[in-house]
């Protein structure tokens, strides 16, 4: 990793978001769901890059989180910090649950079972259509201004800025924990479960937590989601949604937070320029984005910078000798 | 709604589940790939049956033909993109595997246009049969026997001959076949191809309870997985009991409980998963 680190390489990023907001005033919802997406798959980096959980079911947790903020701030309080509180921590709960059950297995079955479980929770708000609205989605969501100061406004400023700060926020806390002996525990058990297991780490509690962590991040992403679209659909718990942000994860790059980043922005920009037209050639793009990772790019964008960084300073490394 | 009826939806719901998925717990019990591209070989087969029965060709024919172009269509997959994968991980087959399903969609998509597929079923499939107490669709009887008919063919094949006795060596402990002088990758291949085959034909047959839709192969695919999960993976009997055991579950639960007929489903089969995660009938591997 070249960013460990390396200081002024994790300014580049959050200066880009900030940038962003300053130049690409006409797109700042574009760049909002950009953030999202970085949170999004940033939780799956969590639970599937450095735990070795392989879910295709992590989209449960997002469209959890999204149904709780639009519910909560329809029946309840339009107070956008205590809807994110909430579907934070309701997406927690779900995870635990969830996780707790599935977490034994391991490979094939867990995957299913995520599986499993995303459709199962899919058709549960397709059913409870009196809260959820079913095929619908949630209507009339109405969020109040921000700490009562900042009102979102239809260009999408406040939203913006909001949802970096709670990116921040998240990054820190990810940042922290997976450089604890808990982040090292969890590598750890990737790489030999049967060994972790002889020196007595707690396997199954240590898979639960960072599940259910990953699962209240995606939470928030989802309550973000709602609250800056003020729309919630099925779309949000569909077995797509699980392959797109695994897709965004893989494309970036997995186990380096910032790889979240670098797949986000190249996710939001071709599906800008791809789904408009139909939904179909969206998913050509994602397929065949998908199959290109996996054939030519195994460690994602990332490692193409990685391999960038290398000749840069092996070239800056071979002129200092020559002097 | 008599019981019995009830009983024998199920069961033909279960047929067409088993000859879908019984390619996948091939690939994924024998190949040990993590293979997320079956629903789009069914898609296939039932999508050359459309454009064939649309041209005027009789239905068996048109069976016959999704058949071989799905077969076709997954030896090429095997040899192209499968192969490749073999050497990688869980997590990069199943993403190769799910960028190929979303490709072949948005190509079909492209090709056949976004509306439902029907495919009309011919005169002597179309009709009512009397079986004693009540009239009951012809083409459903024929699904079952279809699917007992194909369930004892593989049953010969795989337990009763020496391919069958290859496979399951082949199963059992990969390197050791091949120590032994089996060709495992024309094994492979072949049962791959038949597999996807059998998928395409299970398309064209089961189109009636899994109507041919754009995003089929990837709705359906959550139910051929499970059938897979909970049979046992790479355990062709496990595939039998579980997809007959889920078409009834299934199929009793929206008679019966209209309203919660997809908990009923879904929880059915994740407590299915939790108490038996190697499945139903695990398959005896040397791994």
């Amino acid at each position: 990793m070249t960013l460990r680190y390396g200081g002024w390489g994790h300014l580049l990023p959050w200066a880009a978001a900030l940038a962003f907001y300053f130049f690409g005033s006409d797109l700042l919802s574009l760049g909002t769901n950009a953030l999202i997406m970085v949170l999004f798959a940033l939780s799956l980096d969590l639970v599937l890059g450095y735990a070795g959980i392989i879910t295709m079911g992590h989209a449960a947790f997002f469209g959890f989180g999204a149904y709780v903020a639009g519910v909560f701030s329809i029946h309840f309080s339009n107070d956008p910090i205590a809807g994110l509180l909430l579907a934070t921590a309701a997406a927690a709960v779900l995870g635990l649950i969830t996780g707790a059950l599935i977490l034994h297995t391991r490979g094939v079955t867990l995957m299913m079972l995520t599986i499993a479980i995303g459709a199962l929770v899919l058709e549960v708000a397709n059913h409870l259509r009196a809260i959820t609205g079913g095929d619908d989605g949630l209507q009339g969501i109405r969020i109040a201004p921000l700490l009562g100061l900042f009102r979102f406004d239809l260009w999408g400023h406040t939203a913006y800025l909001y949802t970096l700060a709670v990116l921040f926020v998240w990054f820190l806390l990810a940042w922290r924990i997976m450089r604890s002996p808990f982040g090292r525990s969890l590598d750890g058990i990737r790489q030999n479960v049967r060994r972790m297991r002889a020196i007595g780490t707690p396997v199954w509690w240590r898979l639960v937590a960072v599940y259910s962590l990953g699962a209240a991040m995606a939470g928030t992403a989802g309550a973000l989601s709602a609250q800056t679209t003020r729309s919630v659909g099925l779309t949000a718990l569909e077995l797509l949604t699980s392959g797109t942000v695994l897709m965004v994860l893989i494309l970036g790059g997995t186990r380096r937070l910032y790889g979240s980043f670098a797949g986000a922005v190249v996710y939001v920009v071709v599906q800008d320029l791809a789904a408009q037209a139909d939904p179909f050639r969206w998913m050509f793009v994602i397929g065949a984005l998908l199959m290109a990772v996996v054939l030519f790019l195994e460690n994602g964008l990332m490692g193409l910078v990685d391999l960038g960084a290398a000749r840069i300073r092996a070239l800056s490394g071979s002129r200092r000798e020559q002097r | 709604m008599s019981a019995l009826t009830v009983v024998l939806d199920g069961v033909a719901y279960g047929m067409v589940l088993f000859i879908i998925s019984v390619g996948l717990t091939v690939t994924m019990g024998l190949m040990r790939v993590v293979n997320l591209a079956h629903g789009a070989f069914a898609m296939i087969g039932g999508y050359v049956a459309a454009v064939a029965l649309g041209a005027g060709v009789p239905f068996l024919a048109a069976a016959l033909g999704a058949t071989l172009v799905a077969g076709l269509t997954g030896a090429l997959a095997e040899a192209l993109i499968y192969r490749p994968l073999y050497r990688k991980g869980e997590l990069a087959q199943a993403l190769m595997t799910f960028g190929f399903t979303f490709v072949v969609i948005a190509a079909l998509t492209a090709v056949f246009g976004s509306n439902i597929k029907a495919l009309p079923l011919p005169g002597y499939l179309s009709g009512l049969v009397d079986i004693g107490y009540r009239m009951y669709p012809a083409y459903r009887l024929f699904v079952i026997a279809f699917g007992l008919a194909l369930a004892f063919a593989l049953w010969l094949l795989i337990d009763r001959s020496l391919y069958g006795a290859r496979l399951r060596a082949a199963v059992d402990n990969p390197r050791i076949a091949r120590a032994v002088g089996i060709d495992v990758n024309r094994l492979f291949l072949l049962t791959f191809a038949g597999g996807c085959a059998l998928a395409g034909l299970g398309g064209v047959l089961g189109s009636e309870l899994l109507p041919l839709e754009p995003y089929y192969a990837l709705r359906y695919l959550v139910l051929f997985l499970l059938v897979v999960g909970v049979g046992g993976v790479g355990n062709f009997k496990g595939s039998f009991v579980a997809a007959i055991a889920l078409g009834l579950i299934d199929t009793s639960a929206k008679y019966y409980l209209p309203s919660a007929a997809a908990y009923l489903f879904y929880g059915a089969v994740l407590a299915l998963l939790l108490w038996r995660p190697d499945g139903l009938m695990p398959a005896r591997s040397a791994q």
